[in-house]
């Protein structure tokens, strides 16, 4: 029945080989080029539409199909194994989803760029690899899945090669996540060990992983119980992977990747890898409370501060950049109060609003930048200073970015509010929630919904500041990149309906959490035995609930106070605060830090053994071996004299010797 | 009477005398004729040795070492010859082309 679940990941790769090994010689046609990377993908859709279906049909909720054994050594088994359970399946339409469409955005927005082949071929073992992350049975076939995706991060980041910026961009992603993936597998050995060594069971496997789970609880290391240091290894991971304190900045510089890429990796999927990790391993992550906290707080602090920081950024895609880390922040929030399945309803609907902020963005700068190339001007295409007034040039792209808006600060019956309300009312009342965290994610939305409409302002309304020599080459994008937009911006409207909170369900008329129906075969059994549930009444839920849509509200209004009824607002603010915006322009000076911190005693480490132990002294053995000889073959080169006497003479000599040794013995 | 003893020291007095000039003439021509001598002595050896050991064996060497040095002495003088048109010398310190 279940399989060819691993025809799922095939594709892709098949068009990732395709493409890489031919499209340079052979296919060159964009257009085919095009449709093998979108088709791989879509394919991959359909098979995941059919298990999804099937397995809504099932009362079996969990999965496996072992496609080969991979490592067998002593008491480790790995197989190349894929499981299909309500979060995988889920994971799935959303990966592959928004993955088509983002491929076929692609093909537009790429048009003519060099490279197209090598583009689509990244793309596809982008998504192949996240769709081994997401389905991989153990935590290797995970790892493999993991570690693909910061690969592909990388490459894709660094595709315009050309550029020295991106170059570096595509290098701190890469080592960023490589401190994070350090501790993913720290946690997995700890967990590997433990469960082996004193309990017996050696295994990787997640469903074997959660069966065991609890023979851990009474034991302990490092002073603390051994979940929790597990734990927090794998969180350190998933900080690396989904851009959480203290291991955030690469995602902003990850924007110097083309926006498809942003949209897909840095927004929809690859980010959130880290979220999807602490669901699968949720029955771990319940046992200890004191990683709960942690993974609760460090969220909230990252929406807040990220949130701080995109107030002040003027390039469009660093203000999005800066709304994921924030969002992000609220999935983990989420995932650290125990609403795992608002978490990964967040993680869903953020997906879509996102994906289609980014691509609108994208077609916003795909146009600015076709204006100001064919008027010959250098202005930033991506600075929402040369934007403005759009909204009349670039109407469907104005429509989905301002529904997309409204998603993401959370209005009424929009996708976002309905998952960022859960996460709020978990933070709220839930037994491991508190006020603190909550109190914190309420002002990161207000902040949400202000920057994300000062972005849309600033972009689609007012004056347009574009140069007039531009201004009237700027056209609606063509269809390829327009329907992806209308269909994510349809998503983002309606996706949240499947998770309609209790209250308001039973208000309108028995309408049930089809989601967490959905998905409570992989969390209710940690909720259940940790206890871990939101208590309280009705009316403090729609009390709370009315609350945030006002929070939002008041965003909305600062925001157009400021950037529609008085334009001179924000200048005037920014003169009298005028430290406090340097500073927050500056991103606090977080990178200048690390860099002070870490990055340049690591360089100094390196130059140090460069110039004083590669140069001085492995450089002085090898060169010193080489004079010796030099000295000493000068020294016994005399003894050559050319003179054809002396050798004779020295036969001779030898020939005595010889005969005299002879005589004598 | 005149013992193999006697044939025997001659032939060394001749075969040190022939390696002395090798050593320290320069003349080419001299040199190649104290290496005749030395090889002369070392066929007074075997023709004395033969004699004294009743064998045949020691003589047939010789007529090889003749024919040796019969055809040395042609190639010998040949190259003599054509080096010193070249370096109007047969001195063998001017023979260093080779020398670095």
């Amino acid at each position: 029945m279940y399989d060819k679940l691993w025809l799922i990941p095939f594709f892709p790769l098949l068009g990732c080989i395709i493409n890489g090994l031919l499209g340079k010689r052979f296919i060159k046609n964009e257009k085919v080029i095009g449709a093998i990377g979108t088709g791989a993908v879509f394919l991959s859709f359909l098979v995941s539409c059919k298990y999804f279906i099937q397995l809504l049909g099932d009362t079996v909720k969990s999965h496996e199909n072992i496609v080969a054994s991979w490592i067998s050594v002593g008491n480790l088994q790995v197989d190349w194994g894929f499981l299909l359970d309500p979060l995988s399946a889920l994971m799935l339409m959303v990966v592959c989803g928004v993955g088509s469409l983002i491929h076929l955005y692609s093909i537009g927005y790429m048009h003519g760029e060099e490279g197209f082949y090598r583009y689509f071929s990244y793309l596809n073992l982008f998504v192949f690899s996240m769709l081994m992350l997401v389905l991989g049975n153990n935590a290797l076939v995970m790892f493999v899945g993991w570690e693909g995706v910061g690969l592909c991060s990388y490459l894709l980041i660094g595709y315009y090669i050309e550029k020295q910026s991106a170059g570096d961009a595509a290098k701190k992603a890469f080592v960023m996540n490589r401190v994070g993936d350090f501790g993913f597998l720290l946690g997995l050995f700890i967990i590997f060990w433990t469960l082996g060594s004193k309990h017996g069971v050696w295994t990787i496997n997640f469903v074997e992983i959660s069966e065991n789970a609890h023979l851990m609880s009474g034991d302990m290391m490092l002073g603390a119980g051994v979940t929790t240091v597990a734990t927090l290894c794998f969180f350190l991971g998933a900080t690396g992977k989904s851009a959480q304190l203290p291991l955030y900045t690469w995602l902003p510089d990850a924007m110097e990747g083309p926006t498809p890429v942003s949209a897909l990796i840095h927004a929809a999927t690859m980010v959130t890898a880290g979220v999807y990790m602490i669901g699968r391993m949720n029955v771990l992550f319940a046992m200890s409370p004191t990683t709960m906290f942690v993974v609760a707080m460090v969220g909230a602090l990252t929406a807040i501060f990220a949130a701080t920081i995109g107030f002040a950024q003027n390039d469009i895609k660093r203000v999005l950049a800066y709304s994921t880390v924030s969002q992000l922040g609220f999935m983990f929030i989420a995932m650290g109060v125990g609403a795992f399945t608002a978490g990964i309803f967040h993680l869903m609907t953020h997906a879509f609003f996102k994906a289609c902020l980014f691509l609108g963005s994208g077609s916003v700068i795909h146009a600015m930048h076709h204006a100001l190339h064919h008027a010959h001007l250098d202005d930033d295409a991506q600075d929402m200073r040369n934007m403005g007034g759009l909204r009349k040039k670039m109407p469907v792209t104005w429509a989905t970015f301002g529904i997309s808006c409204l998603a993401i600060s959370g209005l009424p019956f929009f996708s976002g509010f309905f998952s960022k309300d859960e996460i709020l009312w978990w933070a709220f009342a839930s037994t491991r929630g508190s006020m603190l965290v909550w109190g914190i994610a309420v002002i990161a939305a207000f902040m949400t919904a202000f920057y994300m409409f000062r972005c849309l302002y600033m972009t689609f309304y007012g004056e347009q500041r574009t140069n007039p020599k531009a201004k009237d080459h700027i056209h609606e994008s063509p269809w390829l990149i327009t329907l992806p937009l209308v269909v994510l911006a349809f998503l983002a409207t309606v996706g949240g309906l499947i998770g309609i909170p209790h209250v308001l369900g039973n208000l309108l008329g028995h309408i049930p959490n089809k989601l967490e129906h959905f998905l409570a075969p992989v969390f209710e059994h940690s909720q259940n035995l940790h206890q871990i549930e939101a208590h309280g009444s009705a009316a403090t839920e729609f009390g709370l609930m009315g609350f945030s849509v006002v929070v939002a509200l008041a965003g909305i209004a600062l925001a157009t106070i400021m950037y529609i009824r008085n334009p001179e607002l924000p200048g005037r603010f920014t003169a009298k605060f005028s430290q406090l915006h340097r500073a927050v322009f500056n991103k606090w000076y977080v990178d200048e830090a690390y860099d002070a911190l870490f990055v340049n005693s690591t360089k100094n480490l390196g130059i140090f053994c460069w110039k004083g132990f590669d140069v001085k002294v492995v450089d002085g053995i090898v060169n010193g071996v080489a004079k010796l000889v030099g000295a000493l073959a000068a020294t016994l080169r005399h003894t050559q004299t050319g003179l054809f006497q002396n050798y004779a003479l020295t036969m001779v000599l030898g020939t005595v010797v010889m005969v005299a040794i002879f005589i004598l013995n | 009477m005149i013992s193999v003893y006697h044939y025997m020291s001659v032939a060394a007095i001749l075969f040190a005398m022939g390696t002395y000039g090798v050593l320290t003439r320069r003349n080419a021509i001299v040199i190649f004729m104290c290496i005749e001598l030395m090889l002369n002595s070392v066929n007074l050896t075997f023709i004395a040795l033969s004699r004294h050991l009743q064998s045949m064996d020691g003589q047939i060497f010789v007529f090889f070492v003749m024919t040796v040095a019969a055809a040395e002495a042609a190639v010998g003088l040949a190259l003599m010859i054509t080096f010193y048109r070249n370096r109007e010398s047969i001195d063998v310190d001017d023979m260093n082309l080779l020398k670095l």
